[in-house]
């Protein structure tokens, strides 16, 4: 008989006569009598009332969704100084790379670089999907309205000086409008202020959300505007869902959340993974190192059976007496 | 909204910190529960079946 | 003239020869209607641990009625209605209880080394089922329609990316994701966990770790019944 890799090979000092391969036979033992049908039927019952009481006791967490009117009325600083950089080129997602842009190559472990294998599969310009193509949706002041007229006049050459222009000034101000040094940033503080005013009277939502059609159900763009800013970010660090806080664990309100997830957001509170140099290695590609070291462990765990060592544990540390611990004590009886 | 639920749900929960281990309540509780039903499930006596030959 | 039908012939009370009869009887031989549907089990399957598969089953169908009330009544009903966020709420609790089970039930088959026996796969088909349920939950938490799914769909979007899968399977698209959750993987779970079951069926429940029956001796396996033959 060849053992099945899986099984247990008895112990060298031990003769196989002595251990024959019970678990791979049909059992010829005692029989105890069972229901499957009953046992399917009680725990159906049993777990659909425990539901009924979680649901009615604690409810679920719903928070409401940020909104841009939101963002611009509680942070129209933080919301302007975002429109510049979506102008400029030096947001978050304007910088991004694959799958949104060619303005960076995405992350890569040595030669292993798929998100650049893959290419730009979800375009995002976020000069004109965020600001150019929102302002020009609707009806503008006079001064917006002049302010477009002089951009779509420009040259790309030239948009791009004023609006990085404007965007290094404003930086410099600390973010404060109204202390930048004077300069030529051409349209680029009236299109960011008109792009303000259009948020915080609640019409760039309803704007970003269609993109210009009927139906539209991809968010993408929308979700990425609202991360260049801060409005997103402090809202989460306030729930603590920020992933060196072990957020991605977690849940708004005093819910549970997702404590299955335990061993993927342990990777991200390690210092290694979150130290304040941009440059660090592990820091900068921590995304694609922690998925792939999950990757590798959720292959030990289904391989778990082909294991020396791991799938003798069970053996080692004996917790198998005490569930069968009646079985054992009759079989040493008879 | 009709439905009542158990006061401070809605709030934010609390954490428990230890370095860098930080965990909410509610989490802590579903890994006790995870624990004790564990425990509970291979020491707490089965019912003796009825035997068959 | 009519023409008489053929007879069943001596294999298993088939017809010899067709596809149908040689699927019949090789279903017959490895899941009999004594092993899919038992009134016995070994007299060692006595023990609490032994109810969180069938409690995480149950669980699973707690969430796909949830879910299809969720369905039927579109993403943001749930946001203005009471009946909708009680439902909401019936589905959270459901997955929260279907993960604690699931849990329970991969640690007694750890301990109880419950692999063994030729049955690896059952073991491979648990660990799928797992992981494929954190990427059902996943979508889920991506489709609520509030400030978490927002958040999770702007963090988690960096990880996909960086390896590449965001390319195709992108996170802030609240229609793929949708299709996604209510469709495709709640059938590949589905599948996936009847294919579990019916293994746990054919090899029967793992005995105890060195468990001695004097009555199997040097006998080679016998993992399939052999089909009685029918008159």
């Amino acid at each position: 008989m060849t053992a099945h890799p899986a099984d247990r090979e008895p112990a060298d000092h031990e003769p196989a006569a002595k251990h024959p391969d019970i678990a791979s036979r049909e059992w010829t033992g005692p029989w105890r009598r069972y229901d499957i049908v009953k046992e399917g039927v009680i725990a159906i019952v049993v777990v659909s009332i425990l539901t009924v009481l979680l649901a009615g006791l604690f409810s679920s967490p719903d928070e409401p969704p940020l909104t841009f009117q939101g963002w611009a009325s509680s942070a129209p600083d933080n919301f302007y100084a975002t429109a510049v950089q979506e102008l400029a080129g030096t947001s978050t997602s304007a910088g991004y790379g694959p799958p949104y842009n060619t303005a960076a190559d995405g992350v890569s472990i040595g030669p292993i670089a798929p998100q650049q294998w893959f290419g730009v599969t979800h375009p995002v310009d976020t000069v004109n999907d965020f600001v150019i193509t929102p302002l020009r949706s609707q009806q503008q002041s006079a001064g917006t309205t002049d302010a477009l007229a002089q951009w779509d006049a420009a040259g790309p050459d030239q948009q791009a000086a004023w609006a990085t222009a404007y965007d290094t000034a404003l930086t410099t101000a600390n973010g404060d409008a109204t202390a930048v040094a004077a300069g030529d940033y051409g349209p680029v503080p009236a299109l960011a202020q008109g792009l303000t005013d259009m948020a915080s009277a609640g019409a760039l939502d309803g704007i970003l959300t269609s993109q210009g059609g009927f139906y539209q159900t991809d968010s993408t763009k929308q979700i990425l505007f609202l991360g260049d800013g801060s409005a997103l970010d402090d809202a989460a660090t306030a729930a603590h869902l920020q992933g060196n806080t072990w957020g991605m664990m977690n849940e708004t309100g005093s819910y549970p959340g997702q404590a299955w997830l335990w061993l993927y957001s342990f990777w991200y509170q390690l210092p290694q993974f979150n130290s304040d140099n941009p440059d660090d290695y592990l820091t900068s590609h921590a995304d694609a190192i922690i998925f792939y070291v999950m990757a590798v462990l959720s292959l030990v765990l289904l391989l778990l059976p082909f294991i020396p060592g791991l799938r003798s544990i069970p053996r080692w540390i004996p917790l198998h007496r005490l569930i069968w611990r009646d079985f054992y004590r009759t079989q040493a009886n008879t | 909204m009709g439905i009542r639920y158990l006061a401070g749900v809605s709030d934010p929960a609390t954490y428990l910190s230890w370095g860098w281990l930080s965990i909410s309540v509610p989490n802590l509780i579903v890994i006790v529960v995870l624990i004790v039903l564990f425990v509970l499930a291979i020491v707490l006596p089965f019912p003796k079946g009825r035997d068959e030959s | 003239m009519t023409s008489t039908p053929p007879t069943a012939e001596s294999e298993g009370g088939t017809v010899s020869g067709t596809w149908t009869g040689g699927l019949r009887r090789a279903w017959m031989s490895k899941l009999p209607p004594e092993k899919l549907l038992p009134d016995r089990q070994p007299a060692y399957v006595a023990s609490w641990i032994y109810v969180f598969g069938v409690a995480t089953l149950a669980a699973f169908l707690v969430i796909l009625a949830s879910g299809l009330v969720l369905a039927f009544a579109g993403p943001t009903w749930y946001h203005t209605s009471s009946l909708g966020l009680f439902t909401n709420s019936m589905h959270f609790w459901s997955v929260q209880l279907f993960f604690v089970f699931m849990v329970v039930h991969l640690w007694g088959k750890f301990w109880m080394a419950a692999w063994r026996g030729r049955r690896a796969m059952t073991w491979i088909t648990g660990v799928v089922a797992f992981l494929a349920s954190i990427g059902t939950a996943f979508t889920g938490y991506l489709v609520q329609t509030n400030f978490d799914s927002q958040w999770i769909s702007f963090e988690a979007k960096d990880g996909l990316n960086a390896v590449g899968i965001g390319a195709f399977f992108n996170v802030a698209n609240l229609g793929q994701m949708l299709l996604l959750h209510a469709c495709l993987l709640p059938l590949v779970v589905g599948v996936i966990a009847v294919w579990h079951v019916l293994l746990v069926r054919r090899r029967g429940v793992v005995p105890p770790i060195d468990a001695m029956d004097t009555a199997v001796s040097t006998a080679p396996p016998v993992a399939d019944a052999v089909p009685e033959a029918r008159p």
